[in-house]
């Protein structure tokens, strides 16, 4: 990938002078760190510039964007999260037994898989074996409601909650687990408290903590995977929006986006930061 | 108490009566012999294989990379026939020939990547958590800044700003994941760092080096080295996640990701999807067979990585 956001706008065969203007005219011949300081002064401004690669300013751009990736990604939390965790209980509450072995095989199998073999393997099975659906994602979603938009991003949404499933379920097994090895359950268990009891009751509300703390961590995971997925299945949001800035070096929208995506990020932390503090008395009043 | 409550009882009971012996304590520093599970064997054998047509394949292929199988008769997704047992790609080149030139380029660029991931990593972990201070509190805050950006983000941001050639994708893999070996070797050194016998031996007055290699490092090994394991499916997945972004490995060139990513048409119109399912299976059986062998040997090297951070 040469040149720069000009040199791809204007052609391989634009002339040195219209390159040194059009340059000119998008800010591009000044230093590079005054072009990022005027862009980071206007950013804390709330102007986050206008894009190399159109002319149109790049808010426009994410607003006209942002909608479906929003949507998928909500989806998938709504979905994935409660049913990972709830299966990941369930596994930690029947160690050792063929459900758990088989939902942590699983989940290695799947933790390891790149985000494109599990939609390829979704799309083999539901596409082509049961002839359910496309493998694209085509049409608006002006005007749907929450189960039409479901329909509507089925796969995507699909293989997302497989992606996080695979992190939640371990993770939250073994944070169910850990708990389950500490002294007091030890207790509990020599009073003849039955299993269930003992985890529902004793473990799982001193493990809300950690598996708050992961589903923050996962949900900061979504943020990326969703930029793969996006990709396969062929439908608009931000995150071809920015592979596209990346391929015309429209360095004004890469920055803006990565700013969003990098805030998305930092804000998921800090929840699940705070989350553990919450939910831990001990965290709450250092000594 | 029912059956099954009472083996759930024993189950943990056991854990604390147990009498466990210096070696089996999570911390001790692992034996030196120990062998793979049935996994770990299965997964063992899938990691040669890819090594072996890593090496190999480009010689074995059957055509080049970019040559057309059937001069004559050409049209694209040609499903598996002899002379193409794969069957052929979106230009109609010779799937199986591409796999295995891929192989050498997705499994080198990963190799290379995190070997350069753990020399950094590693050298300024270790390094300052054994001189701390200044340097330590530098390194660390510098680290910990890139540490919270998502890692594909910032590999788009670098490849956007700097192009994307092999040497550059290696570099950029390297130091995006070096922060993450950094801060495990950090946590790591700090551990031994205060332990009795590093002391002794700077009381002994013995030089930086020597604490490092001689003291240090045998106790760090074990974990570190099944964590290499587990940052080389990162990098794969990093580097494939690129490619099928179409900004790593670029075309002609074969590379797993970049394959799947060209031939998605068979799969949106229904064609020979071979083409598709056989670079992402690639990447799967490698990635998962790596993560087989990792799961036993981090049984076996003693506590778990993932608390000492």
């Amino acid at each position: 990938m040469p040149g720069d956001a000009a040199q791809i706008r204007l052609g391989q065969n634009a002339d040195e002078d219209s390159l040194r203007a059009f340059r000119a005219e998008l800010g591009l011949d000044k230093p590079l760190y005054y072009q990022y300081l005027n862009w980071l002064f206007n950013f804390l401004q709330g102007d986050l510039g206008m894009s190399l690669s159109s002319d149109y300013p790049t808010i426009q751009l994410i607003s006209d964007r942002y909608e479906n990736t929003l949507i998928v990604s909500l989806l998938t939390a709504a979905i994935g999260i409660p049913i990972s965790v709830i299966l990941g209980i369930i596994a930690a509450m029947f160690p050792g037994t063929i459900y758990d072995r088989i939902l942590t095989l699983g989940s290695v199998t799947l933790v390891a898989a790149p985000e494109f073999f599990t939609a390829t393997l979704l799309v083999l099975f539901f596409v082509f074996f049961l002839d359910i659906g496309s493998a694209v994602v085509v049409g608006g979603i002006e005007g749907k409601n929450i189960f039409q938009l479901l329909a509507h991003f089925w796969l995507p949404v699909m293989t997302l909650c497989f992606v996080i499933a695979s992190q939640l379920i371990r993770m939250t097994r073994a944070a169910v687990l850990n708990v389950m090895s500490s002294p007091y359950i030890e207790m509990a268990i020599l009073k003849g408290i039955p299993r269930k009891r003992i985890v529902i009751r004793h473990a799982l509300l001193n493990s809300i903590g950690p598996i708050v703390n992961i589903i923050a961590l996962n949900l900061a995971y979504l943020v990326t995977g969703v930029i793969v997925v996006e990709v396969y299945f062929g439908y608009s949001g931000l995150a071809t929006l920015i592979v596209q800035g990346v391929q015309t070096r429209d360095f004004i929208l890469i920055q803006a986006l990565g700013m969003i995506f990098c805030c998305t990020y930092v804000v998921l932390m800090i929840i699940a930061d705070v989350a553990a503090i919450v939910s831990n008395p001990r965290l709450r009043h250092p000594k | 108490m029912r059956k099954e409550d009472k083996e759930f009882t024993e189950h943990y009971v056991a854990e604390f009566s147990k009498q466990v012996s210096f070696d089996e304590l999570p911390d001790a520093p692992p034996s030196g012999k120990f062998r793979l599970s049935l996994t770990g064997k299965i997964g063992a054998i899938v990691v040669i294989f890819w090594v072996f047509v890593a090496i190999f394949g480009q010689f074995l292929a059957p055509y080049h990379e970019n040559d057309i199988p059937f001069p004559d008769d050409y049209m694209e997704f040609q499903p598996p026939k002899p002379g193409a047992i794969l069957g052929t790609d979106r230009d109609d080149r010779d799937v199986l020939s591409r796999l295995m030139y891929g192989a050498s380029r997705t499994i080198g660029i990963s190799f290379a990547a995190t070997v350069l991931a753990y020399i950094v990593g590693v050298t300024l972990g270790i390094g300052s958590a054994v001189l701390g201070g200044r340097f330590d509190t530098i390194v660390s805050s510098v680290n910990n800044i890139f540490l919270s950006l998502p890692t594909i983000m910032l590999g788009l941001v670098i490849v956007a700003a700097v192009g994307s050639t092999i040497p550059i994708l290696i570099l950029t893999a390297g130091l995006i994941y070096a922060t993450v070996v950094f801060r495990l070797a950090r946590a790591i050194g700090m551990d031994v760092k205060v332990m009795d016998f590093v002391e002794v031996s700077k009381g002994r007055g013995e030089n930086l080096w020597w604490i490092i290699s001689k003291e240090i490092w045998p106790n760090v090994r074990m974990p570190l080295i099944s964590d290499f394991g587990l940052r080389l499916i990162y990098v794969i997945l990093f580097v494939s996640s690129l490619s099928f972004l179409g900004l790593g490995v670029q075309p002609p060139m074969a590379d797993w990701g970049s394959m799947v990513k060209e031939n998605l048409g068979a799969l949106q119109y229904g064609e020979s999807v071979i083409s598709v399912v056989a670079p992402a299976f690639s990447i799967a059986t490698l990635t998962v067979a790596i993560n087989l062998i990792v799961d036993d040997v981090s049984a076996h090297a003693g506590g778990k990585l993932t608390k000492r951070l």
